[in-house]
């Protein structure tokens, strides 16, 4: 029995050595979508042909006050280059559409700017600032560079702050509507790091007390004071100023009489 | 200058026009010259050129994915680097000037590191499926990784290989957007060459992707070029999918008949089929493209066809041998007794010049005139009569049009006419600021129009200085200042009711503007044909006598005539066609002779500007059709009155004798200054009724459904559909019923 053992064990080894095996990677999808599927909330107003399955079209005009608004943006380039005003007038755009930029939206900018329409989408989809699906009211876009994420308590705190509080994870959106929260590279502000921006407003040094803070605000429908929220000026040395600390001299002091 | 004029463009944008603002990226090029040196060798190419040109008239060969020499420069593929002396980092070729005295290595080891940086860099995303995709062979991916590529990858992205969701770009463009490097070369042919704006890119960096945003097709008639434009197999073609590989094929150059342009083309075939139609490069014609009815209809050659001669028994065809036919024919004939001008020939769309010659010839024998033409009142003698030459061809010249600086279109729709031609517009629109304006039915143009009216009566009130467009109207003033005007006829206005009176609204304006019109480098009236044949029908004189419209024929021999008015053939004639699909002619015949297919014989075909070219046999023709001249020889000889000519050569000759042009090849033959006054005097003194106010017709209602070979096609048929019709199914990609994913 041994023996028939013996003569087999090489013959099974060489047997597995001939097996190949597979690999095969994964495909890495983009976290968004770079084309445009019609949606019951996003789809444009314009169509060809419709189906009457079709989901319901969402148009969009830009109200008087916002064109008047891109016609001034347009103005200050020259007439034949009426497309160089292309991200102003989708921001206004945005602006107007809630915080983010439909396909009608891109479709009425186009129109305005007399630009082939494609050529706004291309725009569009390259900037991640236009949100080109909805965002709730309160847009979270908390930074998580590298330098936020190692200064004060660092930004993984935070997130981790966030995402318990508001029970929802980096780029979706709160159920009842109020809050968004996506994750987003470095907006300048590293010297006040962690910080997050709420609609157009930076929250700076955070802490996750006041982070929550700050959101229970929001949740209330009040706006918190933005800025540093560990009371310190802007980014000024937060154990007191160092440095540069005497009255700074104004124009013509110390100077020649004749030139005070 | 340039800001002068996109102003202008802007000002002037009508409600026909497209989106499309004019790019301001080209200028044209100064022709200075500059010397440098490349890889030790001394070269001089004229200012402005791009280095890797200058590496090109050099000897030396430069990798490259993005630059293709009709195409805007992109840089961005950075395929093409070289050295250059004195700079820091390799230059890309493509996007770097030549500049004079500079040294240039393209073959050094730096060089070779920087391709292979950047061929690794496109290998980490791309699928290793070359085995499967069609691009296999003609692949530059596949050719330049043998050189630059490294046999193992040093990626392992745990993450996987980049994505790309397919797009669904109509019936031809088959997508598989993995493959795609985003050398955007498709994306610059579709806007500034096919005028199809939509094609672009989204997203960035590695998430970049080339589609059109939303989901739709590539609505133009030159969408097939994007296949051989792309480097990769990211794009293909549907109908050639899984078809062939490119080493089986036998390839035969040759020119396209189903428009009047003469594209030149290469016929790929395998065996006794053709596989697919590419492009032939000729400057003079179509540069490198063609549109889709001349890459795709080729499928209509396998469908339909007359393979053996049918002679009618009561109401159904019965096969016969050739020896029957022709004595049925014969014998139909005699019973027939047509005497003198009751023997009619009608000449259609895809009869060559060798058949209308020895048709002529016959028809003539046996004592006939009357050689009509398949088009709106053929029967009649055409009204810009046959004998000078420039009265009915495009005496400005395919590849001068550029150079015009103010077009006007009459009753025309260059887009369907001849779609090559309007590409050609569409490039001086862009690029030279050329104004453009119709008289005629509007069409959904790839270049801004002034439509100016519709009818003969517009045409005449334009001219004379008088109705819209003309006083403070826009187009009048570039119209009075252009330097190189040009007025394009289409060829459906000369059959018209009004073609004698617009010819001569025309030409009277034309001698009263000489100087502008036809100078020793300018000749600005064009007439713009439609069928493959008809030019060198009126260069052989294939048309009636005056007289011959008022006879009643007891004898028509149709050649390839399929657009025939089923009327205008007595109930009780004796009837022969001969062609290669059983289109409607087919339909009227005693009795159906089997012809050759363009594809299939060495024929002559002299395009709308008078250009004669030599078509060449690729593949056999099927069953036991033949050559249609031999046909004609063949029934010649039963009938009693053989032809002089026995073979293809004593043909030619006798072609020679009738016009010299039908067998110079290749070469346009301008004709004189003085012939050409001759000509427009002739036209000018056209004896016209006043011009009506009836709107022209545009000629082509289906781009994609012009003769018997687009008619045959399952191809131009699914285009028809989608593009025509606009009823075009997206396949989705969720249930994946039309391309599988590996596709
Ligand atoms: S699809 Fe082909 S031609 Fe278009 S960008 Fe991709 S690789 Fe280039
Ligand atoms: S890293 Fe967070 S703002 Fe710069
Ligand atoms: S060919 Fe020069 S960068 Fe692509």
């Amino acid at each position: 029995m041994s023996a028939v053992r013996s003569v087999l064990a090489p013959l099974r080894r060489s047997a597995l050595a001939g097996r190949r095996t597979f690999t095969s990677s994964s495909s890495r999808r983009s976290e968004s979508l770079f084309v445009h599927r019609d949606t019951d909330y996003n789809n444009p107003s314009e169509r060809d042909c419709r189906e009457p399955t079709d989901p319901v079209q969402i148009p969009f005009e830009f109200d008087a006050e916002n064109l008047k608004r891109a016609n001034e943006i347009i103005s200050r380039y020259p007439p034949q280059y009426k497309k160089a005003a292309v991200m102003p007038v989708l921001d206004l755009g945005q602006r107007q559409n809630k915080g983010w930029t439909s396909i009608s939206v891109m479709n009425a900018v186009a129109k305005l700017l007399e630009m082939p329409p494609m050529r706004v989408y291309e725009v569009a989809s390259f900037y991640t600032m236009y949100n080109r699906e909805p965002v709730a009211p309160n847009f979270l876009q908390l930074c998580t560079t590298s330098p936020c994420q190692l200064g004060g308590c660092g930004s993984t705190k935070i997130l981790e702050t966030i995402e318990n509080h508001l029970g929802i994870h980096a780029g979706q959106s709160t159920k009842d509507g109020k809050f968004t929260l996506i994750e987003v590279e470095c907006l300048g502000a590293c010297s006040n790091a962690p910080m997050m921006q709420v609609g157009d407003e930076y929250y700076e040094d955070l802490t996750p007390e006041t982070t929550i803070k700050i959101l229970n605000a929001l949740a209330k429908g009040e706006k918190p004071q933005p800025g540093p929220q560990s009371g310190r000026k802007t980014s000024e040395n937060s154990a007191g100023l160092t440095t540069l600390t005497s009255k700074p001299y104004g124009p013509g002091e110390f100077c020649l009489p004749e030139f005070q | 200058m340039l800001r002068q004029l996109a102003a202008r463009s802007l000002a002037r944008r009508s409600g026909a026009a497209p989106s499309g603002s004019r790019l301001l990226h080209s200028t044209r090029p100064v022709m200075a010259d500059v010397t440098l040196t490349v890889d030790g060798k001394e070269v001089t190419v004229p200012q402005g050129t791009a280095l890797i040109q200058a590496c090109e008239a050099a000897g030396a060969t430069v990798p490259r994915f993005c630059y293709h020499d009709r195409l805007a420069i992109a840089g961005n593929c950075r395929m093409c680097l070289v050295e250059v002396e004195r700079s820091p980092k390799p230059v890309a070729s493509c996007a770097m000037p030549a500049m004079p005295g500079s040294k240039v290595f393209t073959n050094t080891p730096l060089v070779h590191k920087a391709r292979e940086g950047v061929m690794e860099f496109l290998l980490a995303n791309h699928p290793l499926d070359c085995p499967i995709c069609d691009q296999g062979g003609e692949c530059d991916l596949q050719d330049q990784s043998m050189r630059y590529g490294s046999d193992r990858t040093r990626f392992h992205e745990i993450t996987g290989k980049r994505a790309v969701e397919n797009k669904d770009l109509g019936p031809i463009v088959k997508t598989s957007m993995n493959r795609c490097i985003q050398c955007t070369r498709c994306v610059r042919f579709a806007n500034d060459v096919a005028g199809v704006e939509d094609l672009g890119t989204s997203g960035r960096g590695n998430d970049l992707q080339i589609g059109m945003y939303i989901e739709k097709t590539m609505d133009s008639e030159m969408s097939g070029n994007i296949i051989d434009l792309c480097p990769v197999g990211a794009l293909t073609s549907k109908p050639y999918a899984f078809q062939a590989r490119p080493w089986e094929l036998k390839k035969t150059e040759s020119v396209d008949v189903l428009d009047a342009v003469g594209s030149n083309i290469r016929i790929d075939s395998r065996g006794v089929q053709v596989m697919r139609i590419q492009p032939k490069i000729n400057d003079e014609i179509n540069e490198e493209w063609i549109n889709d009815k001349t890459r795709y209809a080729y499928d209509g050659l396998r469908y339909q066809r007359l393979t053996t001669p049918l002679v009618r028994e009561g109401d159904k065809f019965v096969p016969a041998t050739w020896e029957h036919a022709l004595e049925t024919i014969r014998i139909g004939y005699q019973n027939s007794g047509a005497q003198g001008d009751e023997v009619k020939a009608v000449a259609g769309h895809l009869a060559d010049t060798e058949s209308l010659i020895a048709l002529k010839d016959l028809v003539n024998r046996l004592g006939s005139e009357n050689l009509t033409l398949d088009q709106p009142s053929g029967d009649a003698p055409p009204v810009t009569g046959v004998d000078v030459r420039s009265n009915y061809l495009f005496n400005t010249g395919i590849e001068n049009i550029e150079d015009a600086d103010a077009v006007l279109l009459i009753g025309t729709n260059p887009r369907h006419e001849a779609a090559i031609i309007n590409a050609r517009f569409r490039k001086s629109f862009l690029q030279r600021g050329a104004e453009f304006a119709l008289i005629g039915e509007k069409f959904d143009s790839i270049f801004a129009y002034d439509h100016l009216g519709t009818s003969a009566k517009d045409v005449a009130d334009f001219l004379g200085g008088k109705g819209k467009g003309s006083g403070k109207g826009e187009f009048a003033k570039v119209w009075k200042e252009a330097k190189k005007p040009m007025i394009i006829v289409g060829s459906a206005v000369t059959e018209g009711k009004d073609g004698a009176a617009v010819l001569k609204a025309v030409s009277q304006h034309v001698l009263k503007n000489e100087g502008k019109f036809l100078t020793s480098e300018w000749n600005g009236f064009s007439i713009l044909q439609r069928a493959a044949s008809r030019a060198a029908a009126y260069d052989i004189g294939f048309t009636p006598s005056p007289s011959s419209a008022s006879v009643k024929p007891k004898f028509v021999y149709l050649l390839n005539a399929d657009e025939i008015e089923p009327s205008s053939i007595p109930e009780d004639a004796f009837v022969v066609y001969q062609g290669h699909h059983g289109d409607l002619g087919a339909q009227f015949a005693d009795v159906c002779l089997p012809g050759a297919a363009y594809t299939e014989k060495a024929s002559t075909w002299v395009n709308t500007e008078g250009r004669a070219q030599d078509g060449r046999v690729a593949v056999p023709p099927p069953g036991v059709s033949r050559d249609d001249w031999k046909i004609v020889r063949a029934l010649s000889e039963v009938i009693g009155n053989p032809l002089p000519y026995d073979n293809v050569h004593q043909l030619r000759d006798r072609m020679w004798d009738v016009s010299p042009t039908l067998v110079r090849y290749d070469n346009l033959e301008v004709p004189s200054f003085e012939i050409q006054k001759v000509g427009l005097n002739l036209l000018s003194s056209l004896s016209a009724s006043t011009p009506s106010s009836t709107a022209f017709k545009k000629p082509i209602e289906d781009f994609y459904r012009t003769d018997p070979i687009s008619r045959a096609s399952v191809t131009m048929a699914a285009c028809s559909k989608a593009f025509t019709k606009k009823e075009y199914t997206f396949s989705d990609e969720e249930s994946g019923d039309k391309q599988a994913s590996f596709a």
